[in-house]
């Protein structure tokens, strides 16, 4: 019964997107009053329907329906609830469905939260989005419906895989999810802006706060992703450059983008045509995302279980969407004069070459994902370009970009000079050298790489500091949320650049055979192993190895689990988390695989500020946070700052 | 032309590739032995384990090398085929029995000595070909992969087929189908005995 | 209205962004914040080598491709090959064979595939080019739209704008 009326929730909200995609944009382009005022309903129907939907997968998750096929796929009744919550987004079709209702949640806040907006305006973007969702729940129904029935249903399900057991899996798609949807509004605020051909400074704050949203789900996102990865899959690593993840990772690239060319549309009125062009990039490599995901066409630890058929709907939609926005653009942006001139050295030059590493950084990511399979299709081989790739060419690109970091903030809008640039900053150079210089020496060995990282980002904190100082000096009070939160997220980029370069400079390894009572001693920490012992999870068993942090009087327990569903065991580490460095162990083989009492080989990691690289990406999503937060963006906020201006307070908006 | 037109313009050819992937199998690696001389070995044989068998023996005419095991799901799907080949006397079928106990997840390998393990891999080996049809001119036992490594063998079946003089002219991944036979296989043999 | 508590004084200014701006005092503040990461972490003084073979073989493997995983390197699979694979390799070490001829190994059996760093060859120059080629694409497409900015004049002002202009910027000699 559930399922039933799950399934024709979705037939129902396929009907109400059809209508709020159609009559608001119609009656945005005539006039009508009564079409346009037809959206917000829309909008809060349908992503009411979208909710019931979801929970009633989920409520069929919960109470172990196996006649459901996509619950006894990817269920099972020893589960603990959590994962069965979970699970719901666990497979394909699920995912799809979670997909879909965070788009109805995201065009209900659009419709709650834009009451400052005009009318017009408004309908377009929720007709759009309303358009998207169409788009997406006529695949989920034509070919990936979760609410098939399988008759007659299973006794018992196959079991969510182990790998996903875990908490990560509670809050890294949703998370993940959030981030691609809500690039969504800023593609529907663009693609509103080019058809009624209002794109100005206004246009750019109100669609601003939605990108920061959006950027920051992202940003978490693919942090929790990378944290689960190192934690999860018992290596020690925490990216891989995989195809999946570098889908995730091209929006986020373009994303910031973005919210930097909003910056100068907002502020000045210019970049028009690029700002657009990247909001519609940015959600267009969310669909491509979610095409290389589940279509097949790349070999991916993340893939869903491939289906060329579902990727060729997949690739019609992503065709329809995005061949229709870019044909929209190339008509529309001839009409959109260029915005107001700058100098080759101004804030608004410096946010454009921003914008232009970016793009080619992103664009080198898409190369090096994409190129394996070009190459194939073209019968010249198969080729596999990895992490080896990625490293060599990513990092030379970054190197300009963070230097720029430091520089932009300090420039002048419209006008400025290299000199007037270079004279604070002056002193900043060679501290950053200095310590760039000095500190690879201190941590050991001395590695080029890790010395140009660490001066980029003392650069970016001393230049940020330099700045937060001469605010202070110019004005009175707090320093608006914008700017708190620009600096903040900056100092999250340094954080994160310092925690990879000291990483991959200084971490180490140790495989060793080990008795119980033997010690293994790496990078000054002493560990002593004491045997394994058996352990009864919920649905798996454990063999749980006893180690103990010596010096710390930690006791550390990494465990190999044995998943009845499952052939392989599941390697689960056990890490000594610290500001400065993680301890991590993991268990690999018993010496003697008869006797796991005995000895084992067990692997040991020094990690060394490790933590920082999710520390920076916290700040750097909290920066994102302060910076929505800015008075400028609340609803009410722009009464209180225009009778701040009355009084001849210092304006923000003011270049310095 | 319009300048605004050039990202429509890149998203086309993206899309086009896109398409053409969805055509393709990631999976499938084609075999970098292919037009070089099959790598030799010298392995025991099923049928009578003193002697060794080395592909050179099998120099002046076309013939199939042949990678299976009885822990093989997929080889039960293929070998119909390779019993018709071997009746119809087309072309020599040898087959390499590759991992019979290693590559079965239910042995404890540490428990078993050499002879052991040769011993049980012949038996398994025999006992499966008796109940399913035995289409292999010989069989040699590769007990611990080292001669699949070298021929690349990455999953199993895999099918070679080797020239009178030795060199590998084609590789099949996976189960021999019907198609793959009439389509690939038999023609080739049939140039490659001429 | 709020008062603003920073001193007005040309002197006072001068000190406070000399003291701020002094190169040694911020060298000095570096200094420390690189002394007390090392200082938390004695590991860092003295570090213990590695065996250099248990290096190369960590490098090797992190750079090979598991062939019957979705997409995960020799170094963490667990697959049956992924273990021949490494005992392999491992063997090739101690035999005293050199990086390169490892790698050739592996490729001559299974193709370029196997290499997580593709070969610099014909088919793989527009990879190994490309992003060098996209960088210099977008500083030169970034300083042709810059000079475009840079020569657009200024947007005239009407005249009901230009007298709106007037009265904010100098609202002492417009009249009420």
């Amino acid at each position: 019964m559930i399922p039933e009326l799950g399934h024709f929730a979705l037939v129902a909200a396929l009907c109400v997107a059809l209508v709020q995609g159609v009559l608001p944009l119609a009656g945005a382009q005539r006039g009508h009053a009564g079409w346009i005022a037809l959206a917000r309903p829309a909008a809060g129907a349908m992503n009411l329907l979208l909710l019931t939907a979801f929970a009633c997968l989920t409520a069929a998750f919960v109470q172990n329906d196996f006649s459901v096929l996509y619950v006894a796929q990817h269920s099972n009744t020893r589960l603990p609830l959590p994962y069965r919550v979970a699970a719901v987004w666990g497979g394909h079709e699920g995912s799809l469905l979670l997909w879909v209702a965070l788009l109805g949640l995201w065009t209900l806040a659009v419709a709650v939260f834009s009451k400052a907006l005009p009318e017009a305006m408004t309908a377009r973007v929720i007709g759009v989005m309303g358009l998207v969702t169409a788009g997406f729940l006529l695949f989920v129904l034509a070919a990936s419906n979760p609410f098939e029935r399988l008759l007659p249903g299973a006794e018992e399900g196959r079991d969510l895989n182990p790998l996903l057991q875990d908490p990560g899996l509670v809050i890294h798609p949703p998370m993940l999810y959030m981030g691609y949807v809500g690039f969504s509004v800023a593609f529907a605020f663009a693609v509103a802006a080019l058809i009624s051909g209002r794109l100005d400074a206004a246009w750019a704050r109100w669609s601003r706060p939605w990108t920061l949203a959006a950027w920051i789900f992202l940003t978490l996102g693919i942090a929790l992703g990378s944290g689960w990865a190192y934690y999860e899959l018992g290596w020690g690593g925490w990216w891989f450059w995989d195809p999946v993840e570098n889908a995730s990772f091209m929006p986020w690239l373009i994303g910031t983008a973005l919210l930097h060319s909003l910056a100068v549309t907002e502020k000045r009125g210019g970049l028009r045509n690029w700002t657009v062009l990247l909001a519609i990039s940015a959600f267009s490599l969310s669909l491509l995302g979610t095409f290389l995901v589940r279509s097949g066409v790349l070999t991916s630890v993340h893939a869903f279980a491939a289906d060329p058929a579902r990727g060729v709907f997949i690739l019609v939609f992503l065709v329809a969407v995005v061949g229709a926005s870019l044909l929209l653009f190339a008509w529309r942006a001839p009409t959109v004069g260029p915005g107001g001139r700058f100098d080759l050295v101004s804030r608004e030059s410096l946010l454009l070459a921003n914008n232009a590493l970016l793009a080619v950084a992103c664009a080198t990511v898409l190369l090096g994902t994409l190129y394996p399979l070009a190459v194939d299709a073209l019968g010249a081989g198969k080729l596999s370009v990895g992490p080896p790739y990625f490293e060599t060419v990513f990092a030379p690109l970054m190197a300009p970009l963070l230097f720029l970091i430091g520089v932009g903030p300090l420039a002048r809008w419209k006008r400025d000079s290299v000199s007037t640039l270079a004279r604070p900053l002056y002193w900043a150079f060679p501290c950053a050298a200095a310590v760039g210089i000095a500190v690879p020496f201190l941590l050991g060995e001395w590695k080029p790489w890790v010395a140009l990282s660490l001066a980029l980002a003392a650069w970016i904190v001393l230049a940020g500091a330099l700045d937060a100082a001469r605010r202070s000096r110019a004005a009175a009070g707090w320093p608006p949320a914008a700017f708190l939160g620009m600096h903040l997220a900056h100092f999250g980029v340094a954080v994160f650049l310092a925690g990879v370069a000291i990483v991959n400079g200084y971490q180490q390894e140790k495989d060793v055979k080990m008795e119980a009572g033997d010690t293994v001693t790496l990078a000054g920490h002493t560990l002593r192993f004491n045997g394994v012992r058996q352990r009864q999870g919920p649905n798996y068993t454990a063999l749980a190895g006893d180690v103990d942090l010596l010096g710390g009087g930690r006791k550390l327990w990494p465990e190999k689990r044995f998943y009845p569903t499952s052939p392989m065991p599941m390697t689960e580490a056990a890490i000594d988390a610290g500001f400065l460095r993680d301890i991590y162990v993991s268990l690999g083989e018993p010496v003697d695989k008869a006797r796991p009492e005995g000895a084992w080989i067990v692997r040991v990691h020094f990690k060394p500020c490790i933590g920082w690289i999710w520390g920076g990406c916290a700040l750097m999503a909290l920066g994102g946070l302060l910076a929505a937060r800015d008075r400028r963006y609340r609803i009410g906020g722009r009464k209180k700052a225009m009778n701040h201006d009355k009084h001849g307070e210092h304006n923000e908006n003011l270049s310095r | 032309m319009n300048r605004f037109l050039w990202p429509l313009i890149g998203f086309a050819v993206l899309a086009a590739l896109l398409a053409a992937g969805l055509r393709l199998n990631p999976r499938e690696l084609p075999s970098p032995l292919v037009g070089k001389t099959a790598p030799d070995f010298a392995l025991p044989r099923l049928d009578t384990p003193e002697r060794n068998f080395s592909p050179g023996e099998m120099r002046g005419k076309a013939w199939l090398l042949n990678v299976w095991a009885t822990w093989c799901v997929s080889c039960r799907q293929e070998h119909p085929l390779l019993v018709e080949i071997a009746r119809s006397k087309t072309v020599a079928l040898v087959g390499l029995n590759y991992k019979e106990v290693r590559g079965d997840a239910a042995f404890d390998m540490d428990k078993i000595s050499a002879e052991t393990e040769r011993k049980l891999a012949a038996e398994r080996a025999d006992s499966w070909l008796d109940r399913h049809g035995n289409p292999y001119t010989l069989s040699v036992l590769d007990l611990d992969g080292r001669a699949g490594m070298d021929y690349g063998v990455y999953g199993v079946p895999e099918t070679y087929v080797i020239d009178k003089a030795g060199v590998i002219r084609f590789k099949h991944i996976g189960p021999v189908t019907p198609d793959v036979l009439s389509g690939k296989i038999l023609p080739l043999v049939a140039e490659l005995s001429k | 209205m709020r008062k603003t508590e920073k001193p007005f004084s040309a002197k006072a200014r001068r000190r406070e962004e000399k003291f701020f701006s002094r190169p040694v005092f911020l060298c000095v503040l570096c200094a420390l914040c690189a002394l007390c990461i090392c200082a938390a972490n004695p590991a860092f003084a003295g570090k213990t080598p590695d065996e250099a073979a248990e290096k190369r073989f960590n490098a090797i493997v992190a750079e090979l491709r598991c062939l019957v995983c979705q997409n995960e390197s020799l170094a963490g699979s667990g697959a049956e090959l992924a273990h021949d694979l490494r005992r392999e390799i491992r063997n090739m070490i101690e035999a005293g064979k050199s990086d390169g001829e490892i790698m050739d190994f592996m490729v001559g059996r299974y193709g370029d595939f196997v290499r997580y760093r593709p070969p610099l060859k014909g088919s793989t120059l527009l990879l190994w080019f490309g992003p060098a080629l996209l960088f210099a694409g977008g500083v030169g497409g970034l300083f042709v739209c810059l000079r475009r900015r840079a020569r657009v004049g200024d947007a005239p002002l009407s005249e009901a704008e230009r007298r709106e202009a007037e009265r904010l910027l100098h609202p002492e000699k417009t009249e009420a």
